[in-house]
């Protein structure tokens, strides 16, 4: 587990996603995770109409001195969290640069324009390879896989948490994500939640 | 007990900055809030609402924005402290009853909320409140990051004590929808009571009857407010500077517009250079304030977002101290330095300022943007707007569509403002043909109904949901009604205000605090009027489509179609899905079926995908609710539902 030192200050975290997929619910988690230690947490993230089907990002700064602006610049993201794996190609494009590391959920969510056959959807080898040869490193979990079998696709976030944390780029302790989420679940929920960021971060480290 | 009531003083908490201006509204000793729903702002009074019982304060969800501002304002004028809270296009609907307040004056410290959407993220304008603090001249302020947002929502209060003037605090989606940390202050012990003094000699502040009259002696007290305003503006602490004592270039900015343009001094490395004043008392500016910093550096940028708002009163304080500070360059929105449309980020800022100073900025290296070209167009197609699985909107509109193209007269549709506004989009089947403010899709259908006179012979349609009815289409059907306007308004009754999140109104059982209160019948009100009336779910599409067609062939008067079925994103919908759906793969025919593969390049619900490799329409589990109305989408008969166990 990294010390309480950040890699860079500020370091910017992206989560990004499809409305509905629970960006805003893991942003929260994460940023009360990091303010337990002390830092200066910035969230923007977008609500209302986007929420319906669309493009969604939460834009986080980690800071030990200060707030920032809820945007990141554009070339500016240190990792880029993904619940939808297309979705990383898009905030690559704009935020990525050669040192930004990708964490992708594997699990597509065809948009409207797929569906109905207007538009085309990357296989996700391509996307794999895409998103490789544009950041230092990009891992794919089958996160929503993974929650399917624990018995709640939700759970998918949670894994997708648990892989962040093992990068050890943040100090992203077990105990302080226990303690976030029985603020806002039942006590009955906490387990299964604790065992899908072991799972995640388990993930990662394979 | 809610983070918003911790008692602990310097406690340290995230906060979005809606729930940071509730915290500062509660650390001020607020009684009374009350709000219409809106993107971003809905969150201020659903937190109060929150902690309602707790904190022994009264909030409620009003019927519009105008009621809220009233409602507010009563308690102000009994001596409580209140507040009122809206999104942007709010202000228009209370301007008429918030001009006489400005010029009644108040008791009670009275702040007013209004968040702007610059970028209309979840809006369909761009509108500025921040004219209106000017027009009906009230004091107005705007927080730089989420600790203002709570500290100054305290001082507002205060503030308006001292004016006995209302106060205006101004937030944008990225303040109030983004999330910092907020140290607390204390929350105040002691209780306040209600008492409207409305005896003593008439223009007294304190005791005299509440109007805006006599008008040219309340409008100059309100000159004698603003007066006092600037003078306490001079030395305010929300007003900071921070750079050189010669700054080649000076930033004067507000709002958000202090988190980005803070960062792009930063990026560029140009503490040294460049000095960034940031403003939170932003009506009537301070003027020796701004002339000192004026004064510093012959090149001014302005950035803020929406309208050339602080630019505009900038320039008119340095046409007036010319003399003193000499002639400035001024970059901003009029000189195109600042875009006049969509919402600012660090990028505009470090743009601006590479501009005026000529200095050479790369985010990345070139060969990187190179790779990631048409990246964003061909490596992720394109998400539009859709309706949720499940939602209640697409069976209807699937209906609607199927009903005008059947009657076969070019009926058209007036559309209102909530998650149904999406059906202007391919997810609505394009079936909204105007969309302009709450109840005007009524409204315009109430004009439309008397074209007939000259010859218009289109059924006339509007849609509305549960809550814009009660905010304002009933005066519109009432004028229908009145002036026998022929139109057929279907009501999309989904039990909630779903777009912002699910909160009451009048129609239902329950109000913002979960008290039991009386809910008002939409059918009722309407057969009040005269209307013809039917009632429907409209997942029973073949039902629905055909009571449709029979209200459009009734030619005469305002008849009403009900549509009740609850939103797919409710909580009770959540909890578990009704059906169990599945396709038969062997039935489907995809494209061959002769249905234009109906189910998905139509119909087109997220809980169907559409698998090219087999040809077949699957089921999306994750993203199916069981809501069941694609069986009858399906002509093939493939798509099957179950009751759920
Ligand atoms: S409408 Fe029915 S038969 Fe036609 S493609 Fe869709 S599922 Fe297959
Ligand atoms: S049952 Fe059909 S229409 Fe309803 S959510 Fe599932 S896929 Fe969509």
């Amino acid at each position: 587990m990294a010390g309480t030192q950040l890699p860079n200050d500020p370091y910017n975290i992206i989560i990004t996603g499809v409305g509905g997929q629970g960006n805003v619910m893991a942003s929260r988690v994460l940023a009360n995770m990091l303010v337990k230690k002390g830092f200066y947490v910035t969230i923007g993230e977008t609500f209302g109409a986007s929420q319906r089907g669309g493009s969604v990002m939460s834009h986080l700064r980690v800071s030990k001195k200060d707030t920032w602006s809820p945007q990141i610049p554009k070339g500016k993201a240190h990792v880029i969290v993904a619940l939808e794996p297309t979705e990383a190609i898009r905030v690559l494009a704009d935020y990525g640069n050669p040192d930004v590391k990708v964490v992708s959920n594997t699990r597509p969510i065809h948009p409207a324009g797929v569906i109905a056959g207007d538009l085309n959807y990357p296989a996700i080898e391509e996307t794999k390879k895409t998103a490789r040869g544009i950041s230092s490193h990009a891992w794919f979990i089958d996160a929503t896989d993974e929650a399917l079998r624990l018995g709640n696709p939700i759970l998918g976030n949670i894994i997708m948490l648990g892989a962040l944390s093992g990068l050890d780029d943040l100090p992203l302790d077990k105990e302080d994500f226990r303690e976030v989420i029985a603020e806002s679940l039942p006590q009955n929920k906490v387990d299964i939640n604790m065992e899908a960021f072991d799972l995640g971060r388990g993930l990662l480290k394979e | 007990m809610s983070a918003l009531l911790d008692k602990k003083e310097g406690a340290e908490h995230l906060l979005m900055g809606n729930e940071a201006i509730a915290r500062g509204a509660l650390e001020a000793g607020v009684k009374v809030a009350a709000g219409y729903p809106g993107t971003p702002s809905s969150e201020i009074i659903e937190s109060l609402a929150g902690v309602a019982k707790d904190a022994n304060i009264y909030v409620e969800w009003s019927v519009n924005e105008k009621l809220a501002m009233e409602v507010a304002a009563a308690a102000s004028f009994a001596e409580l402290r209140s507040l009122c809270v809206m999104k942007q296009n709010g202000v228009n609907v209370a301007s008429d009853f918030l001009l006489h307040l400005a010029g009644s004056g108040t008791r009670g410290g009275m702040v007013l909320v209004p968040c702007d959407d610059p970028g209309a993220l979840s809006s369909i304008n761009e509108g500025e409140s921040r004219f209106f603090a000017r027009t009906v001249e009230i004091p107005l302020l705007e927080p730089g990051d989420f600790q203002e947002a709570k500290d100054m929502t305290k001082w507002a209060f205060e503030l308006s004590e001292e004016l006995k003037q209302l106060i205006m605090l101004r937030s944008v989606t990225r303040l109030s929808h983004a999330s910092g940390n907020v140290r607390f202050g204390t929350l105040p012990t002691g209780e306040a009571k209600a008492r409207f003094r409305c005896d003593g000699f008439i223009l007294d502040p304190d005791e005299g009857i509440v109007i805006s009259a006599p008008v040219d002696y309340k409008h100059g007290q309100q000159h004698e407010k603003l007066k006092r305003a600037k003078e306490i503006f001079e030395d305010s602490p929300f007003n900071t500077y921070e750079g050189p004592e010669k700054p080649e270039l000076l930033i004067i900015t507000s709002s958000a517009c202090t988190l980005y343009s803070r960062e792009a001094i930063s990026i560029l490395g140009l503490k040294e250079r460049v000095g960034l004043l940031k403003l939170g008392t932003t009506w009537p500016l301070p003027p020796k304030l701004l002339t000192r910093y004026l004064s510093l550096a012959e090149k001014i940028l302005i950035v803020e977002e929406v309208l050339p708002f602080l630019e505009e009163n900038v320039k008119v304080i340095a046409a007036e101290t010319a003399s003193e500070i000499g002639i400035k360059k001024f970059y901003g929105k009029n000189d195109g330095t600042i875009p006049m449309v969509g919402e600012l980020n660090p990028d505009y800022v470090i743009n601006a300022i590479t501009k005026i100073l000529e200095i050479e900025y790369l985010p990345r290296p070139e060969e990187y943007a190179a790779k990631t070209q048409g990246l964003a167009f061909f490596g992720a197609p394109q998400r539009e707007l859709i309706f949720c699985p499940g939602c209640p909107h697409r069976a209807s509109f699937w209906s609607i569509h199927n009903a005008l193209e059947l009657d076969g007269r070019k009926g058209f549709v007036c559309g209102d403002i909530g998650c149904y506004t999406m059906a202007l989009l391919p997810t609505g089947f394009t079936t909204l043909k105007t969309v302009h403010a709450m109840g005007s899709g009524s409204g315009l259908a109430s004009g439309f109904g008397k074209l007939g006179q000259f010859g218009l012979d289109q059924p006339v349609l509007a849609v509305c949901g549960d809550s814009t009815f009660f905010h304002t289409a009933i005066p519109a059907l009432i004028n229908a009604r009145h002036h026998k306007s022929d139109f057929t308004l279907v009501v999309l009754d989904n039990s909630g205000t779903a777009m912002t999140g699910f909160q009451p109104h009048p129609g239902l059982e329950v109000n913002a605090m979960g008290d039991n209160v009386p809910d008002l019948d939409i059918a009722e009100i309407c057969r009040s009027m005269g209307a013809r009336v039917e009632i429907r779910d409209p997942f029973e599409l073949e039902e629905t489509r055909a009571t449709l067609n029979n209200l459009m062939e009734d030619n005469e008067g305002l008849k009403v179609l009900i549509l009740r079925q609850i939103c797919g994103l409710s909580p009770e919908k959540k909890a578990g899905k009704k059906y169990e759906m599945a396709i038969n793969e062997e039935i489907c025919l995809g494209e061959n079926c002769g249905c234009n593969r109906v189910c998905t390049r139509i119909f087109r619900c997220p809980g169907l995908v559409w698998d090219k490799e087999k040809q077949v329409t699957r089921l999306d589990e994750v993203i199916c609710t069981g809501c069941g109305v694609c069986a009858d989408i399906c002509p093939a008969g493939a798509i099957t539902r179950k009751e759920a166990v």
